[in-house]
């Protein structure tokens, strides 16, 4: 009789705690925040300890050092140039995206006739594995049998003897990694378009009719103004699958020709693994971080405050 | 109602985009079905077929001389288990945030998402030693197996799928629980029969999403796997088909667009409740 009576007080508290706000809220956050801290923050803090020494790779050990990965590779012509492409390609990229993505979702918002098939080829890009569909790339930009450049060709519109090497040559190069990565991210921007699209009452579209207003003028008073906090969360979202990404690069150049389009990801990749210098390479890859936070942190609590007025 | 000339404008943006963003697709349909010979003749109209083409041997070979169909299945496993504890994880944490706590789970929130933020390549150096030293099961490291990214690959899906769900949780009404839990429901129920049935949209974008983040891996998965029948499709194409100076073009192309256009056609059948899951959520 007793041990009923205890059982049935055992349960009782057990459904009592389950009911408890604060226990349920931790017993409900603590496994996602345990598995982010053993996996993002124990890493993070390694790569920080490793960033002021000399570890070489294999080992994880090292000598004290300072700041001097830090300093030497700002002084590192190469880092520099990684870093200005890092910031070249990101906002381009971006720039290019915003403005086709925004001209595509209103297009595709209208009840047309093969709207679904449109919508599927549009999200190709997208739905492709990157590191798959940047080879299909490197094959359209093949040094000879490049598609774009026999077309180019026909139309007399290049040299026919020495056509443009769009991986070969540095300029082209940098115009060849920004457009492939606009093209993986317009169809992702385009889907955070609609939504945002989608959310607008139908009232405001009436409201907007009644008062006449139409064409640009709709658009620039009604349409972009509740668009803003959506477009500014689809740019923080390019902006990090840009600048965060290696693969393109990687794939599609190597950081060549002689490191002319390095990015400070591929930049740390090749120092701290393909040469060895995993401080070095830390150091690279920490220079990014803050950069990242602050305009993550900006963009955030931008969106928020467009949405409360 | 439109008009037949914002239906033209329609056509007249959509169709040149449409036309630029699958052309990458198109051209590797074309060149997987074509032979050697037929590919690597500067004289021809690559838009044309000769020499033998259209062949189906490029896919004979990469079904049959490579390790292709085992990446597949292997891809597949990582993004199933990937997704699973991606949910258990992001689930309970992001409707925990969003209701239970006060402000604080607010600034949570934001914190969990910002570590999303910190780039794989500053994660995987020591990420790599840890994997080439964790014993497990008799084996001396997780290196070479599949389920060093099963581990791995959440620290990225998880911040970004509670994220999205916090917004996602916040845009319920309250007034449905609350009407639960008057009615007698304890929390737990409440948050099974009432809550995760109304939030399917929001749980399949995340779902959605964490696979398209696991395929999309490249650095990971070249650091951590160098053994052929462990590999993901997204490192075993590039490391398996060109060999050196030598690119096998046509089965690389084939390789690409196998996964490719059945993604597509899944996400542009979800399309409208993943952009119900977005606006339902994220950004409230």
């Amino acid at each position: 009789m007793a041990t009923v009576a205890a059982r049935g007080r055992t349960r009782r508290r057990r459904r009592n705690l389950l009911e408890s706000r604060r226990f349920l809220a931790t017993a409900l956050i603590a496994p996602a925040v345990l598995f982010i801290l053993v996996l993002v923050g124990g890493p993070l803090l390694l790569a920080m300890y490793l960033s002021l020494t000399d570890a070489v790779g294999g080992t994880l050990g090292g000598e004290w050092v300072g700041f001097d990965n830090f300093v030497n590779a700002w002084h590192d012509p190469n880092f520099r140039r990684a870093l200005r492409n890092t910031l070249l390609f990101t906002i381009v990229s971006q720039a290019v995206v915003l403005l086709c993505a925004g001209l595509i979702a209103h297009a595709l918002m209208r009840p047309i006739r093969g709207r679904w098939l449109l919508r599927f080829l549009i999200i190709l890009p997208w739905a492709a594995p990157v590191p798959l569909s940047t080879i299909g790339w490197l094959w359209i930009y093949d040094s000879l049998f490049s598609v774009v450049n026999w077309t180019a060709k026909q139309l007399h519109l290049v040299d026919q003897f020495n056509p443009p090497q769009w991986l070969g040559d540095p300029t082209l190069a940098l115009g060849a990694v920004i457009s492939v990565h606009a093209w993986r991210i317009i169809p992702f921007a385009v889907v955070i378009f609609l939504a945002g699209l989608a959310s607008i009452p139908s009232e405001v579209e009436d409201a907007a009719k009644v008062d006449g207003a139409v064409g640009l003028k709709k658009f620039w008073y009604v349409t972009l103004p509740l668009q803003l906090p959506i477009a500014t969360v689809a740019l923080l979202f390019g902006i990090v699958f840009t600048a965060t990404d290696m693969t393109v690069v990687y794939i599609l150049t190597q950081g060549g020709p002689f490191n002319s389009t390095q990015m400070l990801t591929s930049w740390a990749f090749f120092t701290g693994i393909r040469g060895g210098s995993l401080g070095e390479g830390a150091a690279v890859s920490l220079y990014l971080l803050p950069l990242l936070v602050v305009v993550a942190v900006l963009m955030l609590r931008f969106a928020r405050k467009v949405e409360v007025t | 109602m439109i008009t037949s000339r914002e239906k033209l404008t329609s056509y007249l943006i959509l169709g040149p985009f449409a036309l630029v963003l699958a052309f990458p697709f198109y051209w590797m349909l074309w060149t997987s079905f074509k032979t050697e010979l037929d590919l690597y003749d500067i004289n021809n109209v690559p838009f044309f077929f000769g020499h033998g083409s259209p062949t189906t041997k490029n896919y004979s070979f990469l079904f049959h001389e490579t390790e292709y169909l085992t990446w597949v299945k292997n891809t597949a496993i990582v993004g199933v288990a990937v997704v699973a504890i991606t949910l258990v994880l992001a689930v309970p944490a992001a409707y925990a945030l969003a209701r239970l706590s006060g402000r604080w789970g607010q600034s949570m929130g934001v914190g969990i998402f910002l570590t999303y933020l910190v780039p794989p390549t500053l994660l995987f150096l020591p990420l790599s030693y840890v994997i080439s030293h964790f014993p497990v099961g008799g084996h001396a490291g997780l290196q070479d197996s599949l389920w060093s990214l099963v581990l791995v690959f959440p620290s990225f899906t998880v911040p970004f799928s509670t994220w999205l769900l916090m917004g996602f949780f916040k845009s319920i009404p309250r007034e449905l629980e609350e009407a639960a839990r008057v009615d007698g429901a304890s929390r737990l129920r409440t948050l099974f029969q009432i809550v995760f049935p109304i939030s399917l949209p929001g749980i399949l974008t995340v779902i959605i999403f964490s696979f398209s983040l696991v395929v999309n891996d490249f650095v990971y998965a070249l650091a951590f796997i160098t053994t052929s029948d462990s590999k993901t499709i997204s490192t075993g194409v590039f490391t398996e088909l060109i060999r050196g100076d030598i690119f096998y073009w046509q089965a690389l192309m084939a390789a690409t667009l196998i996964p490719s256009i059945p993604l597509a056609l899944l996400y542009n059948m979800f399309l409208d409740r993943f952009i119900a899951g977005f606006t339902g959520g994220a950004f409230r």
